[in-house]
C-alpha cells in the first residue's frame, strides 16, 4: 500500500523557480499539439504533469528536453531564456529525461552504464576500470542502493534499472528530472521504495517531473501538478488543494460521476470450473465463475495471476490440475483448443501478444476467425466485413475505416480491437489481463462499460488487474493470490483495499 | 476528386510510378528497347530469380528467409538434368527437381521450429550442405543429354517464352494464396506479431514449415525452369540467385522487419532490376558497373521506405 507522504515542513525548504516554460505552442503539419501552455517546475519539489493520452504532456516533455527544436514561446532556465538545440543542449543545461523505453545496455554493468560515453581514463585514453567501478559505488550508496557495480544492468530489477537511469542523470549534474511512467512496470512494493529513494532526492534541491495515469501515486508523491487537456493547460497548483474527483474532471473536462457502472445480478450456472491447477509460478489453484459472473484477481504483480490465466488459455501448459467448461473437462495442447472451447484472453502485454500492428483493423479481426470466416482455406469478403463493421461499430472503435493500421490507434481504441477479434465469435470465457493498463480515462470508462454488458450477455469474465479500485468496482467475487496461490475470495460487498493487502501482507509472511 | 498526398501515393503506386519513369527514360534513351524481342527477352531473363522471389517474399513477409534459395536452385537443377539424361522422362524429371526442393525446404523449416535456429542460420548450413552435394553429383562438370525438356526453356504459347508463363502463374497463384486464404493471412500475422499469432490460436510452428516447404517447392521449379533455358544442369549457376531474389523483394517494398509486404511487389522489384540490367547491356555499361546500380538500387529502395513511413509518423 502507498503511503501518503507527510508534506510537514515541506514550505520551509527554499524553493526557487529552476524552469518556466511560457506560452508553449507546438504545431505538427495539421495539428495544433500544444497552446499557450505554461508550466513551473521548482526546485526541492515534484511536479505532477497530468492528463489523457494525446494531451500533450510528451510533447511538452520533448521540447523541454530537446528533442522537438521547433516551437513557438520561451523556455526559461534559471531565468534565463534558452533555446534549446538538441538533447545534449538540454543535458548540459541540466535537464534529462527517464523515458518509457530506459536507455542502457543490458550486457554491460551497472558503472559502465552509469560512465557509458565519458569514461575515467588513466594517461588520457586508457580507462579505469577501478576508478570506475569505485565511482560508480559511491554513486550508489549516495541513496542506499547496495549493488555490485560490476553486476550487469539486464540482471538488475525493472525498479532498480530506474533508479540507476536516475543516478546517471546527477551525475552529469542535472537539476531537472523528468520521469515519463516510471511506475508503469514496477510491482506496489517496489514502487514505494522507488518513490521513497526520489523524495530524499528532491529534498537534495533536485526538481522531478512525473508522468503518470495512476492517479493514485501522483498523489502520493507529488508536491504540485498541471493538468494539459488536448494541448491546452487548464490548471496548475497544489496538489494538497485539490482531490482525485477534481483532478479527473479537470483532466476530461467534464464531471466524471462514477467511471465504474453498477454490478449487475449473474446467473447460477457454473461456466467455468477449475480445480488443483499446477504450473510454473503457481500451485493448487481452484475457482469456478459462474455465467454472467466477473470474478476478480487481485494481487501483486509476479503473483502468478497472468500466469493462471496463461494456462487457462492455453498459451502454457499447467503440470497438473482440471479445466471445465461447461461442465465438459478440457485439455488446452494449444490456444487453438482452448478457442475452440469458447475461451478468449486480451493479454497483460498488448503490444506483443494482443494485436500485429502493421496489419489493418479487418485483418486483426480475422486473424483467430478463420474458421468462421473461410471455405476451404479463402476469406469469404462480405461475411468479413459484416461482422467486422458490426462488432466496430458496437465497441465503437473510433478509425476513420477497417482498413487502419492498428498500430496507428490509440491504447483505448487498440484494445477495443483485440476485443472486437474474440466478440465477433461466440466467447464464453473471456480472460481480461490488465485491461485497461495505459488506457486514458475516458477510454477506460467505455471499456468498464463493455465489460459490464459482455456479463449481461451471460459471458463468464476473469478479470485480473492491478488497479486496486477497478478490480474491487466491477467484480462480485475478488480472489486474491500471491506467491502463486489462492489466499481467499472476497464477495464484493466485503471486499476493501485494505482487507486485501491485510491478506497480502499476511501471505508474505 | 479525391486528394491524395503524395506519400499515399507512393505506398499505393510508387513502385508502379518508378517502373513507368525508368520504362520511358530507357525508351528515350535507346530505340532498340521498345523491341518486342527485347521487352520479352527481360520477361524471360528475370523469370528464374522472380519465382524464387516468390517463396522469399513469403519468408520475409513472414520475418524469415533462406539464404540456401540459390544452391538449392542449383540442386534441383543437376539432380533434375541427371535424370532427364538418364530416363529420358521429362515428369519425372520435373517432379524430381520440385521434390528435391521440397525436401531441402521442410528441412530448413524443421531446423528452425524443432531446433530454433535462426533461419539465416540453418540456411547458411544448409547452403554449404548443398554445395558440397552438387558438386559430389556432377563432379563440376554440366550434365548434357536433355533435349527433350526443350520447350519448358526455349518454347512459346502465342509468342510468349514458356518461362515467363510459368513466372506469371506462380506470381498469381502465390498473390492470391497471401491475399485471400486464411494461410496468407497467417504469414503476414507471423511477421507481424508472432506472439500475437500464438495467442490468436495459430499452429505458428507448422505454419513456418509450411512457408519453407512451398518455397522449396517453388524454388526447385525455378532449378527445372533453369535447366530448361540452359538445355543443361551446370554446377556454377544458380548460387548468387538467392540475393537477386531477395534484391526484387526489397525493392518490391516488403519490409524486412516483417509483416509488410506482396509478390506482386516482387514481380516489380524484379522488373525494376533486369530493366536496369538491359538499359545497362544495350548501352554496353560493362557488369561491374551493373552491380554498383544493382547496389545503389537497393540502398535507394530502403532509404525510399524508410523516408515514407517517417512521413507517416510526425502526421
Amino acid at each position: 500500500m502507498i503511503k501518503r507522504f507527510s508534506k510537514k515542513g515541506r514550505d520551509k525548504v527554499d524553493q526557487k523557480t529552476v524552469v518556466e516554460l511560457r506560452n508553449i505552442r507546438k504545431e505538427f503539419p495539421g495539428v495544433v499539439a500544444l497552446d499557450q501552455v505554461n508550466l513551473q517546475l521548482k526546485t526541492a519539489s515534484i511536479h505532477a504533469l497530468v492528463g489523457e493520452n494525446g494531451a500533450g504532456k510528451s510533447t511538452l516533455m520533448k521540447i523541454l528536453s530537446g528533442t522537438y527544436t521547433n516551437y513557438e514561446g520561451a523556455v526559461l532556465v534559471n531565468g534565463q531564456e534558452i533555446h534549446m538545440k538538441s538533447e545534449r543542449d538540454a543535458f548540459e543545461h541540466g535537464i534529462s529525461i527517464v523515458s518509457q523505453e530506459l536507455n542502457f545496455v543490458p550486457e554491460m554493468t551497472i558503472a559502465e552504464n552509469l560512465y557509458l560515453g565519458r569514461e575515467p581514463l588513466k594517461r588520457g585514453f586508457l580507462l579505469n576500470q577501478k576508478e570506475r567501478s569505485r565511482k560508480a559505488a559511491e554513486l550508489m550508496r549516495m541513496i542506499g542502493l547496495h549493488f555490485d557495480p560490476e553486476m550487469k544492468m539486464g540482471d538488475l530489477s525493472v525498479a532498480s534499472r530506474q533508479m540507476v537511469e536516475i543516478l546517471k542523470a546527477i551525475s552529469r549534474g542535472s537539476k531537472v528530472i523528468i520521469m515519463d511512467e516510471p511506475t508503469s512496470a514496477l510491482t506496489n512494493k517496489e514502487t514505494e521504495v522507488f518513490f521513497q529513494k526520489v523524495r530524499e532526492l528532491r529534498d537534495q534541491s533536485i526538481a522531478f517531473v512525473f508522468i503518470s495515469h495512476r492517479l493514485e501515486e501522483v498523489f502520493s508523491l507529488c508536491d504540485e501538478y498541471t493538468v494539459l487537456r488536448d494541448g491546452k493547460w487548464v490548471g496548475s497548483g497544489r496538489l494538497r488543494d485539490v482531490n482525485e474527483e477534481k483532478l479527473i474532471s479537470l483532466m476530461v473536462g467534464r464531471d466524471i460521476q462514477e467511471i465504474y457502472p453498477p454490478v449487475m445480478p449473474h446467473g447460477d450456472r457454473v461456466v467455468l470450473q477449475v480445480e488443483g491447477l499446477t504450473g510454473a509460478g503457481f500451485e493448487d489453484i481452484s475457482f469456478s465463475i459462474r455465467e454472467g459472473e466477473i470474478l476478480g484477481f487481485a494481487g501483486m504483480m509476479g503473483a502468478g495471476r497472468s500466469e493462471i490465466a496463461r494456462a487457462v488459455f492455453g498459451l502454457d501448459q499447467p503440470a497438473a490440475g482440471t479445466i471445465t467448461i461447461d461442465g465438459k473437462p478440457c485439455r488446452f495442447r494449444t490456444t487453438q483448443d482452448a478457442i475452440s472451447a469458447g475461451v478468449a484472453m486480451a493479454t497483460e502485454d498488448r503490444a506483443s501478444y494482443g494485436f500485429v500492428g502493421v496489419r489493418s483493423i479487418r485483418e486483426n479481426i480475422m486473424l483467430p476467425n478463420g474458421d468462421l470466416f473461410t471455405r476451404s482455406g479463402f476469406w469469404q469478403k462480405p461475411k468479413i466485413n459484416e461482422a467486422v463493421t458490426r462488432i466496430c461499430g458496437n465497441l465503437a472503435v473510433k478509425a476513420p475505416d477497417a482498413d487502419t493500421l492498428v498500430g496507428n490507434l490509440s491504447g483505448g481504441n487498440q484494445q477495443k480491437v483485440v476485443l472486437a477479434k474474440w466478440l465477433v465469435r461466440d466467447v464464453k470465457v473471456l480472460i481480461l489481463d490488465e485491461p485497461t493498463r495505459g488506457i486514458d480515462v475516458g477510454a477506460k470508462q467505455e471499456i468498464y462499460k463493455l465489460i459490464t454488458d459482455l456479463a449481461q450477455k451471460g459471458l463468464a469474465i476473469l478479470l485480473i488487474s492491478s488497479d486496486m479500485p477497478e478490480v474491487l468496482s466491477m467484480s462480485h467475487r475478488v480472489a486474491v493470490i500471491a506467491k502463486g496461490k489462492k489466499i481467499g475470495v472476497l464477495e464484493n460487498k466485503e471486499a476493501t483495499q485494505d482487507k486485501i493487502m491485510k491478506m497480502i501482507v499476511e501471505a508474505d509472511k | 476528386m479525391k486528394k491524395l498526398k503524395a506519400d499515399e501515393l507512393y505506398r499505393k503506386y510508387g513502385i508502379v510510378l518508378i517502373l513507368i519513369i525508368l520504362f520511358i527514360a530507357s525508351a528515350m534513351i535507346n530505340s532498340n528497347f521498345l523491341k518486342p524481342q527485347n521487352l520479352i527477352n527481360i520477361l524471360k531473363q528475370i523469370s528464374v530469380v522472380t519465382i524464387i522471389a516468390c517463396g522469399e517474399t513469403m519468408l520475409i513477409v513472414s520475418g524469415m528467409i533462406d539464404l540456401s534459395a540459390g544452391l538449392l536452385c542449383t540442386t534441383s537443377m543437376c539432380f533434375a538434368a541427371g535424370v532427364l539424361s538418364a530416363t529420358n522422362n521429362v515428369p519425372l524429371a520435373i517432379f524430381t527437381g520440385i521434390s528435391i526442393g521440397v525436401v531441402c525446404g521442410w528441412v530448413n523449416g524443421f531446423m528452425i521450429t524443432h531446433f530454433k535456429l535462426q533461419p539465416f542460420i540453418a540456411t547458411l548450413a544448409m547452403t554449404n550442405v548443398l554445395q558440397g552435394v552438387v558438386q559430389l553429383y556432377t563432379n563440376g562438370q554440366s550434365i548434357g543429354g536433355v533435349d527433350k525438356i526443350r520447350f519448358l526453356g526455349q518454347g512459346a504459347i502465342l509468342g510468349i517464352p514458356v518461362p515467363v508463363i510459368i513466372m506469371i502463374i506462380v506470381v498469381v497463384i502465390i498473390a492470391v494464396l497471401m491475399k485471400n486464404t486464411k494461410f496468407g493471412t497467417c504469414i503476414y500475422a507471423i511477421g507481424g506479431s508472432e506472439k500475437t499469432a500464438i495467442a490468436s490460436g495459430i499452429n505458428v510452428n507448422r505454419k513456418k514449415r509450411l512457408i519453407f516447404t512451398l518455397s522449396g517447392a517453388l524454388t526447385g521449379l525455378a532449378g527445372v525452369v533453369l535447366m530448361a533455358r540452359l538445355m543443361a544442369g551446370m554446377p556454377s549457376v544458380g548460387s548468387g540467385y538467392e540475393f537477386d531474389a531477395i534484391t526484387a523483394v526489397i525493392v518490391g517494398g516488403t519490409s524486412f522487419l516483417g509483416g509488410i509486404g506482396t509478390v506482386t511487389g516482387a514481380l516489380i522489384g524484379s522488373i525494376i532490376v533486369g530493366l536496369i540490367n538491359n538499359i545497362l547491356n544495350l548501352l554496353h555499361v560493362s557488369t561491374q558497373y551493373q552491380l554498383i546500380v544493382k547496389g545503389l538500387l537497393i540502398a535507394g529502395a530502403v532509404i525510399i521506405d524508410i523516408k515514407t513511413k517517417e512521413n507517416k509518423k510526425s502526421r
